[in-house]
């Protein structure tokens, strides 16, 4: 299993397109990836669920944390993370 | 009289009856079953369904309103597949051996339950999206139609609980006065939409709002965010006075529509229609479009997993010019990359899609793909004035190499036995500021120039024009923006070309006078602005346009501009 966490840094925080951006990022993994947000300490959702997602209520500046587990976890935590540290550029 | 007050959501003031707006009651009957796989089959068949209709409301929102309107379906069709709510679906069915309406049922309201406690503005709305997409599954698998809309036989003012753009999307445009709904906010669905349908709209109105009769007299002022039912005879007067003259004003305008926009002094220009589909072409005629400035091809390429044939796209190119008849059709060879995404090409993603490899760029790096449309265009091109135009041009080995493609494709379309009108206009989009720079050589290799103001002025201002933030800078009143177009109008006459707008400033009735003044000769805009241009250009002389836009070159933004024009007293 592998894991990572990562501070949202999109002003509008894991809404909206970025919120789609990142579960279609997910969806590429063969992986099991969950997620939560850790400023919260709310659940962990599927990172390849859109309602899942926008559930953890992820605003800027909050932290949160990705496990990905399966044949290709360690590439699948690793993209994630860059897709947000560039702000899905 | 009722005087209900509301939160202004889009600007403008209608008076008519109300049409009450009730979408079908989904009952849902909770029962026990025996076999759960079967349950969660038909629950498949059923958004299987719901795909195919998510699909065709983003196409007819896409051409009746905006892409950015559209987009919303891409959610619905998300939530639609959403794993979380597939599983808990799942083993409700399992764990409980309930039908799978009633899982269903619970799994949607338990996901817009959630959302809608995150206290956020956005994800409410985005609650009602999950009930919509929920109702529309339900629907299905109950066998219940839409809501039934064949009352809405006259212009109306719509009341609403609510309206999702599932609804909006069905509604009949033309019959659309104005909305009010009971709930929702300002950056409501409602709200969007009516602001690009350019309707008034209420919403925020309270439960009042649904105690009025169906055909009561209503009236609607957006911009007060008011709405008064039964209004006495004073009130009345006073919105007559408002709206009376307006309505009046229109109904003429369409009247005189088939007319020429001719100047006083006599000054003759072309007003045509930007179309995005072959149904859009019937509409435009009936506004006094004079042919086509601007069809987009892209309706032909997207929403779909294969590219589309030549045969595929020769019927659609023969189905807009069979409506035009000889009038001139302006068709823009495809423009997609970056922003749209096609599942049958590789386009990438890219940091700056505005930027990006799109449009002739990338046409041009798939030759075989690019011909395939240009033997379409040219095999529909017998007996019509088909024009094509190539969009995103910067530099003169693009148009040159465009045009030895076309050529090429000429050639094996007449191997292959096919007629091809001779002497087919080929022009260019002006889109790029180099374009504009270099139109002195761009006028000696193509027919015509149309620019593309939208674009024009997004590069120009360098300010991604789908942003909120940098609107002041979307402004093609600037004179950065006029500056370029003078040039491009006059290096085209000096070759003896002709040079049109095919962007929204040519529809805009402050911008139009300029566009005049400046010497344009087509103007191309969404056709229901047609007449209104028509008779705006009737009421100018040529004289005085040119004097309007001499003057505006030397103002320094957009807002004076703006304010020039509006002052101005004929001679």
């Amino acid at each position: 299993m592998e894991t990572g966490k990562v501070k949202v840094i999109n002003e509008v925080g894991l809404h909206a397109r970025p919120a789609a951006l990142f579960v279609a990022k997910a969806a590429s993994f063969k992986s099991d990836i969950r997620v939560h947000n850790v400023t919260k300490a709310g659940k962990w959702v599927s990172a390849k669920s859109i309602l899942g997602v926008l559930t953890l209520g992820v605003e800027k500046d909050h932290e949160i944390e990705i496990t990905a587990e399966g044949e290709d976890e360690a590439q699948a935590v690793k993209e994630i993370i860059a897709l947000i540290e560039s702000d899905f550029a | 009289m009722k005087i209900i007050k509301g939160i202004p959501a889009s600007g403008g003031i209608a008076a008519g009856p109300a049409y009450i707006f009730k979408p079908t009651e989904i009952g849902v009957k909770r029962e026990t079953i025996q076999n759960p796989a079967a349950e969660l089959s038909r629950l498949e068949s059923a958004r299987n369904v719901a795909r195919e209709q998510l699909k065709a409301l983003k196409l007819k929102t896409e051409n009746e309103a905006s892409a950015d309107e559209a987009a919303i379906f891409d959610a619905h069709a998300m939530f639609l597949d959403d794993p979380s709510l597939l599983e808990l679906v799942a083993d409700t069915v399992n764990a409980e051996k309930v039908n799978v309406e009633a899982a269903w049922a619970d799994g949607i309201e338990n996901f817009a339950r959630q959302m809608e406690m995150m206290g956020d503005e956005y994800l409410s709305a985005r609650a009602a999206d999950i009930r919509d997409v929920g109702k529309r599954v339900l629907r299905i698998l109950s066998g219940q139609s839409e809501t039934d809309l064949s009352g809405l036989n006259a212009p109306s003012v719509i009341l609403a609980q609510d309206l999702t753009p599932s609804d909006t999307a069905r509604l009949n445009k033309d019959f659309v006065l104005g909305f009010a709904t009971a709930e929702g906010g300002p950056t409501s669905h409602t709200a969007i939409l009516a602001k690009a349908l350019g309707l008034p709209a209420v919403v925020g109105c309270g439960p009042a709002l649904m105690e009025i009769k169906s055909g009561s007299e209503m009236l609607i002022h957006g911009g007060k965010g008011e709405l008064i039912a039964d209004p006495d005879e004073k009130t009345k007067q006073l919105y007559q006075k408002l709206t009376g003259e307006a309505t009046r004003v229109a109904g003429v305008e369409l009247e005189a529509a088939a007319e020429h926009a001719v100047t006083r002094d006599g000054r003759q220009v072309e007003i045509v229609a930007n179309v995005g589909s072959p149904s859009d072409a019937v509409s435009a005629l009936k506004y006094g479009a004079e042919g086509i400035g601007l069809l987009r091809t892209e309706f032909l390429y997207l929403e779909r997993t294969t590219a589309p044939t030549e045969e595929e796209q020769l019927a659609a190119y023969n189905a807009v010019l069979d409506v035009m008849e000889k009038r001139p059709v302006v068709v823009r060879t495809l423009d997609v990359g970056g922003d749209k995404q096609l599942d049958y090409l590789d386009l990438g993603k890219e940091a700056n899609p505005f930027l990006g490899w799109r449009a002739i760029r990338m046409c041009l790096d798939k030759p075989d793909f690019f011909k395939i449309q240009l033997r379409a265009l040219l095999r529909a091109s017998p007996n019509h004035d088909l024009r094509i135009m190539f969009p995103m041009i910067a530099t003169l080995e693009e148009v040159r190499r465009s045009k030895a493609l076309l050529a090429e494709a000429r050639k094996e379309v007449l191997a292959a036995g096919h007629p091809v009108a001779d002497n087919i206009q080929v022009g260019i989009m002006v889109e790029i500021p180099a374009a504009a720079q270099m139109a002195d050589f761009f006028a000696r290799e193509v027919d015509f120039f149309s620019i593309g103001t939208n674009d024009l002025t997004q590069y120009t201002m360098a300010a991604e024009r789908t942003s909120e933030k940098m609107a002041y800078l979307a402004d093609p009143c600037h004179p950065a923006v006029i500056r370029q177009i003078k040039r491009v109008i006059e290096e085209g006459h000096k070759q003896g070309i002709w040079v049109g707008v095919c962007g929204e400033m040519a529809g805009d009735p402050e911008a139009a006078p300029i566009l005049l003044g400046l010497g344009l000769d087509e103007f191309s805009m969404a056709a229901p602005g047609i007449p209104h241009l028509k008779a705006i250009l009737r009421e100018w002389s040529y004289a005085d346009a040119q004097k309007l836009a001499e003057h505006v070159l030397n103002l320094e933004n957009g807002t004076a501009v703006r304010e020039y024009v509006r002052g101005f007293t004929h001679a």
